[in-house]
């Protein structure tokens, strides 16, 4: 693939490339001549009195020249060198990428394949299909949910029995594969200051927290009619539509009346991207066990 | 143009140097450094030790054995000690007797000595070779030079394989070679190194001394007045001249011209002209001189190891300030070398802190770092491992503290830290980690990293 959009540069560099190869044959062919030689050293003279014998190179030294032009005559034939030549082989970086990944694929798919038929349950036990599932892990899902997948602020913690989208192998394969996107709407406006933290205060009380008598009865019937849709009743959430459980202490944005309040009155969209056309089904199949047997334990 | 002006060509076409073999003490020397060089060379590669090869330097899994040590890639600080090593040693043999090295153990010497071993064999002394070179074409001739280098290739291509042999195991690699199944790159070295072997104890020979040696070059950095170099006795030698029935009596000196230290010499020069760049130090000429002088009965050492003060009659130091700097430092590196070695830990432990989340609060409001441990077993047996944490006030671990590793084995164990709220002001603490090995208090390794408090 040329850069040029001209043809001109391609003839331009591949005659510059040519005659100077060849300039060179012909400058070494010169210098095969004999030739009288006036002194026995070179003429120069460094520190006073040191000077350079004018020795001849030995005769091999001249055929590793005319090796090395046509070693570059037969390159330039092969590979691409010549302008937008594309050479006899027909090599490319793009081409050599794809037989490198051929390559691999062949060597270390059979490895995954082995895995592949496999059922989750049973992969989640077995130690050799682990060790495989948490290198994956610590290359393609640590970066979020930290290298012993106990998650941070903002990315959920796999190693608890809490799901936001459901604990089934299936369930965790699809989060993997299809990605999950969790959408909280903004409340502030609806509920203004005042009911936003009674509602808070209400969702503390759902975990048992301690929390403000009179905001709670207060937030009590604002939760009923502006959350419990989605985060149930009694809230406990709901997987199908990643609704977060709030009747245990697990806080995925922080816990606290004022963090609380700040997710009711902002509302919130987080993300796990999908990784289907990331990795291939196999490899999430051995996510899929690995991250399985984190919360298993 | 001046009239003394001579036709010269740029390139020079090389003359067949064709040594003559030569008996004596510093011979015997060579010899006895060629076996014994090349007994350990072709022979470790088959030695086993510890249901291993006991030399093996495995590049596909970045493994290094030598005997009882497995050394890893991080340990390449032993391979540059080890080149410091060897380059001082050569300071100090070369100020102290020039090229030593050259002489009596350079692989190009060595497999020179042997391929000219092979050829003495087979087309007979300098001079049946000489007039070998020079006959026609003839049945005799070819089947003596194909033989010829029928053997040099054979045991070329088994120097190659020997050298491939120390990457790969050697055993296998020998089922391999037998049924024709060695790999590409296996398959290249042998070739490779067998050729290299062939083309330049064969054909190259003095050319790679004269030409390609970038270490010929410089020693003469390291020689002065008081280095011991193979020297003519040009006032003991001089006039030279045939010896006649009357003998020295006609003020000629020792040297007869039998031209028998040119004959030998393996570069094709004449030690009478003085030190050259081109004189490896193999003493074959003072060899060669030594046989000479001793059958027409007069004192042997016309040709011999001297210093320049020596030929010139004045005392010779071999402790000088040169040689004394040289043991100092050497010795001070191996010693450093040697200790490190012997103290040496055969265990490794990178620490890597988590870099997306910095810190994270779980129940009761406590805070938690994440870290991946790299540990590394780099005994050949499987070992248990305790892993602790200091550097904090209540600062424990919230995760498995013991991890079992197989023989050599590398593996990335994550690890949780924990701290009760308050235990500090919020930011960045320095703490360190510290593995041990369950069964051995010494092998423990302590690394350093950072708890964030928020």
């Amino acid at each position: 693939m040329s850069q040029f959009t001209s043809a001109f540069w391609d003839v331009y560099i591949g005659l510059i490339t040519i005659v100077s190869i060849v300039a060179c044959a012909v400058l070494l062919k010169m210098q095969s001549v004999r030739k009288p030689v006036e002194s026995e050293t070179s003429g120069h003279v460094w520190d006073e009195n040191l000077s350079e014998y004018n020795n001849p190179l030995p005769a091999w030294w001249a055929w590793l020249f005319y090796v090395t032009i046509v070693f570059g005559l037969a390159y330039l034939v092969l590979y691409p060198g010549l302008g937008s030549y594309a050479g006899v082989l027909g090599w490319s970086q793009v081409k050599q990428l794809e037989e490198e990944n051929t390559r691999a694929q062949a060597a270390y798919g059979p490895i995954f394949d082995r895995f592949a038929a496999q059922d989750i349950v049973a992969l989640s036990k077995n130690a050799e299909a682990l060790a495989i599932g948490q290198k994956l892990f610590l290359n393609n899902c640590a970066q979020c949910h930290a290298s012993d997948g106990g998650g941070s602020r903002g990315f959920p913690n796999l190693t608890d029995k809490d799901w936001l989208w459901g604990g089934t192998p299936e369930a965790i394969r699809t989060s993997i594969a299809d990605g999950r996107t969790g959408a909280m709407p903004p409340f502030g406006q609806a509920l203004g200051d005042q009911g936003v933290k009674d509602v808070a205060h209400y969702v503390l009380s759902l975990s048992g927290q301690a929390s403000d008598s009179i905001r709670k009865a207060r937030g009590e019937p604002l939760y009923k009619a502006s959350c419990s849709a989605c985060h149930g009743p009694e809230g406990k959430g709901n997987p199908a539509i990643g609704a977060p459980n709030l009747a245990d202490r697990i806080w995925l944005h922080g816990s606290g009346e004022e963090a609380i309040a700040a997710q009711i009155s902002k509302g919130r969209v987080n993300q796990m991207p999908a990784h289907k056309d990331l990795l291939s089904p196999a490899k999430i199949h051995l996510l899929t066990a690995y991250v399985y047997s984190l919360s298993g334990k | 143009m001046k009239a003394d002006a001579v036709e010269q060509s740029l390139y020079e076409v090389r003359e067949a140097i064709y040594p003559r073999a030569v008996r004596g003490w510093f011979a015997t020397w060579r010899w006895l450094l060629v076996w014994g060089t090349q007994l350990v060379f072709y022979g470790l590669a088959w030695l086993p030790w510890n249901g291993r090869q006991a030399v093996l330097f495995d590049v596909a899994h970045r493994k290094f054995f030598i005997f009882g040590l497995v050394f890893w890639p991080q340990d390449i600080i032993y391979l540059t000690v080890l080149l410091i090593i060897a380059a001082l040693a050569l300071f100090l043999f070369t100020a102290i007797a020039g090229r030593l090295w050259c002489g009596y153990a350079c692989p190009q010497t060595v497999y020179t000595e042997i391929f000219l071993w092979i050829e003495r064999r087979i087309e007979g002394e300098r001079n049946a070779r000489i007039k070998l070179d020079k006959e026609g074409l003839s049945l005799r001739k070819f089947l003596l030079k194909t033989s010829k280098h029928m053997v040099w290739a054979l045991f070329a291509l088994w120097t190659g394989f020997t050298f491939v042999g120390y990457v790969t195991p050697i055993r296998e690699l020998w089922v391999e070679v037998l049924t024709f199944t060695t790999g590409p790159w296996e398959t290249f070295w042998i070739l490779f190194y067998g050729f290299a072997t062939y083309g330049n104890a064969g054909w190259m020979r003095e050319q790679v001394c004269i030409y390609m040696c970038p270490y010929a070059r410089f020693q003469s950095a390291m020689f002065d007045k008081d280095t011991m170099v193979i020297s003519y006795d040009r006032v003991r030698g001089e006039p030279r001249g045939k010896a006649t029935v009357k003998g020295v009596g006609e003020g000629l000196g020792d040297c007869v011209d039998c031209g028998i230290c040119v004959q030998v010499c393996p570069t094709g020069i004449d030690i009478r002209a003085g030190l050259q760049y081109q004189c490896i130090g193999c003493a074959a000429c003072i060899d060669g001189c030594d046989q000479v002088m001793g059958r027409l009965g007069r004192a042997r050492g016309l040709i011999r190891y001297a210093t320049t003060h020596a030929v010139e009659g004045k005392p010779t130091r071999i402790l000088r300030p040169r040689v004394l700097i040289y043991v100092g430092i050497l010795a001070a590196i191996v010693a450093v070398a040697g200790a490190s070695l012997y103290l040496r830990v055969p265990l490794k432990v990178d620490v890597i802190r988590d870099r997306a989340a910095l810190a994270r609060e779980v129940e009761g409001g406590r805070i938690e770092n994440v870290y991946r441990l790299q540990i590394m077993n780099t005994t050949e047996g499987a070992r248990t491992f305790q892993i602790a944490v200091a550097g904090l006030p209540g600062l424990q671990l919230a995760s498995e503290p013991r991890v079992v590793l197989e023989a050599t084995e590398s593996r990335m164990v994550p690890v949780r830290v924990r701290a009760e709220p308050g235990i500090a002001a919020a930011g960045s603490h320095r703490i360190q980690f510290s593995v041990r090995a369950t069964d051995d208090e010494r092998v423990a390794v302590s690394e350093k990293s950072v708890f964030i408090l928020r």
